[in-house]
């Protein structure tokens, strides 16, 4: 056990930026599985609520495309709509 | 338009934002600029990355943390106290015993390949610079527009220590047929996919005797989320061009491709007063963000702030892209008089310049307005000159003081 928490410390020391990160709760709302499972494996969740409440429908829609098209993101096409959907109702205007 | 009031209401200034399960960290509330998304008070915290003071912490992943308006209380900002920005979120910690930096490309005869050691036995030039992220105050748009949604910290002024890029790229047979520098910093995406963040520099930027290749930070090590163990320093021209952790350096005879040069990164053709032109990167409608616009920051006070009446002094920093800064006015009826300010320690030109300003406050509210003008007289605007990005704004400050 002893060095099982030696070992937890040594790789959070190797990781200081990774280390500080903590969970970002995001409105408990349908699609929310979707946004956790695709878009935090490139970034943090707080990307979210900052850029917020302002993106109308269609901003939200090209922040969605800009992530597949000019940053590669693998996000299918029935995840990428709940996605969507989710941002627009929770974090839309 | 987003009232301080209504940020604190949102956010609740001081109070600690619990996290299942975590440590707390605290909101940033009252450490944010007037005018950012309201949603950023939900999610901004005060944190402590290592080796730094707490900044305000807008993402943690890639870490994007700014710095809060204390911290340029003074023409230096402390490495501690200096912001971190990065665009993808692989971030390795190099090993200096076996960095290298690979300089090569198209437009140099002679690659070769520098070790820390190597840089740091050619010649040494300091520079006391501004680093300024192109998107700084990007969250004071209006309308919002989507990034990073910086307030007034992602900037810092340092004095880089380095190896002139000059030296090197002429080690690396630069050929007069090159047209641009292009950089790499070790860091990298997650997905393969995304474009790896590479940058170029016109070739005449590149051999400017300030250009360098920095492996020293107010004399001391780059800090690693500064860029450890060397950066390049382009002073006078915003961040995205100084790369961090820089490995790879190509002098090109043909434009440098790729999303971060074309899309990212790009302003409306002719509407910023900006002198320095990136001619092979330019098209029609837009072309690559280059030189600081003059701008300037009371640092002293925070818009809101309680004072006594009587004498008042309000202080702060101007900078420009390093033209210098000529004179610092303020303004205490709403613009319809300025006064000169008091200007301070002079770095060089492409240094924050601290000014100050005695005024006499009266009972009640006072405004307080500030402008700074560089030596090609060039000032500040009073209007928002609005571009999709968010980038150069450096409309004239308005704080109210109560006493």
């Amino acid at each position: 056990m002893r060095i099982f928490t030696f070992a937890v410390v040594a790789a959070l020391i190797a990781l200081p930026a990774a280390a500080q990160e903590k969970p970002v709760q995001l409105k408990k709302a349908p699609g929310l599985d979707k946004v956790e499972a695709n878009c935090q494996a490139c970034h943090s969740l707080d990307y979210i609520p900052m850029n917020s409440p302002f993106p109308n429908a269609a901003l939200w829609d090209a922040e969605i495309t800009k992530m597949i098209k000019a940053y590669g993101a693998p996000i299918d096409d029935a995840d990428a709509k709940a996605i969507a959907d989710y941002l627009k109702k929770n974090y839309g205007s | 338009m987003i009232t301080r009031r209504h940020l604190l209401g949102s956010a609740g200034a001081g109070v600690a934002l619990a996290v299942s399960g975590q440590k707390i960290a605290h909101a940033a509330g009252a450490e944010l600029t007037p005018g950012v998304p309201e949603g950023v008070g939900t999610v901004a915290t005060m944190e402590a990355l290592p080796g730094k003071k707490p900044l305000i912490k807008l993402s943690y992943r890639p870490p994007n943390y700014e710095s809060p308006l204390e911290y340029f209380r003074t023409p230096i900002t402390p490495n501690d106290q200096f912001f971190v920005r990065y665009h993808l979120a692989d971030i390795p910690q190099v090993n200096a015993d076996t960095y290298k930096i690979k300089v090569g490309g198209d437009g140099a005869s002679t690659p070769l390949e520098l070790t820390l050691d190597d840089l740091k036995k050619m010649p040494a030039t300091e520079v006391v610079a501004v680093n300024q992220c192109s998107g700084n105050r990007r969250g004071l748009s209006n309308p919002h527009v989507v990034g990073v949604e910086w307030g007034y910290g992602a900037m810092g002024c340092a004095r880089w220590k380095g190896a002139r890029l000059k030296d090197v790229l002429e080690k690396a047979g630069l050929k007069k047929e090159a047209i641009e520098v292009a950089f790499d910093g070790a860091d990298g995406p997650v997905v393969d996919k995304t474009p790896d963040f590479i940058k170029s520099i016109p070739a005449w930027k590149a051999i400017e005797e300030t250009t360098l290749i920095a492996y020293e930070m107010n004399g001391q090590p780059l800090p690693h989320l500064n860029g450890f163990p060397a950066r390049i320093v382009v002073p006078g021209w915003t961040g995205t061009y100084w790369m961090k952790h820089v490995i790879a350096i190509n002098a090109l005879t043909k434009p440098q491709g790729g999303f971060w040069m074309n899309p990212a990164y790009r302003i409306p053709v002719g509407k910023f007063p900006v002198r320095d032109r990136f001619i092979s990167q330019e098209n029609a409608a837009s072309t690559p963000i280059t030189e600081m616009v003059v701008n300037s920051l009371i640092t002293s006070h925070r818009d809101g702030a309680k004072i006594n009446a009587g004498k008042v002094t309000v202080s702060g920093m101007a900078w420009d892209g390093g033209y210098g800064i000529s004179s610092v006015q303020v303004s205490t009826d709403g613009g319809k008089t300025w006064t000169v300010a008091t200007l301070g320690q002079d770095l060089g030109r492409f240094a924050f310049r601290p000014w100050s300003f005695e005024f006499a406050a009266k009972k009640g509210k006072n405004t307080v307005m500030v402008n700074a003008t560089n030596k090609l007289g060039q000032s500040q605007t009073s209007e928002l000159i609005f571009n999709p990005a968010g980038y150069h704004n450096n409309v004239m400050q308005r704080i109210t003081l109560n006493a």
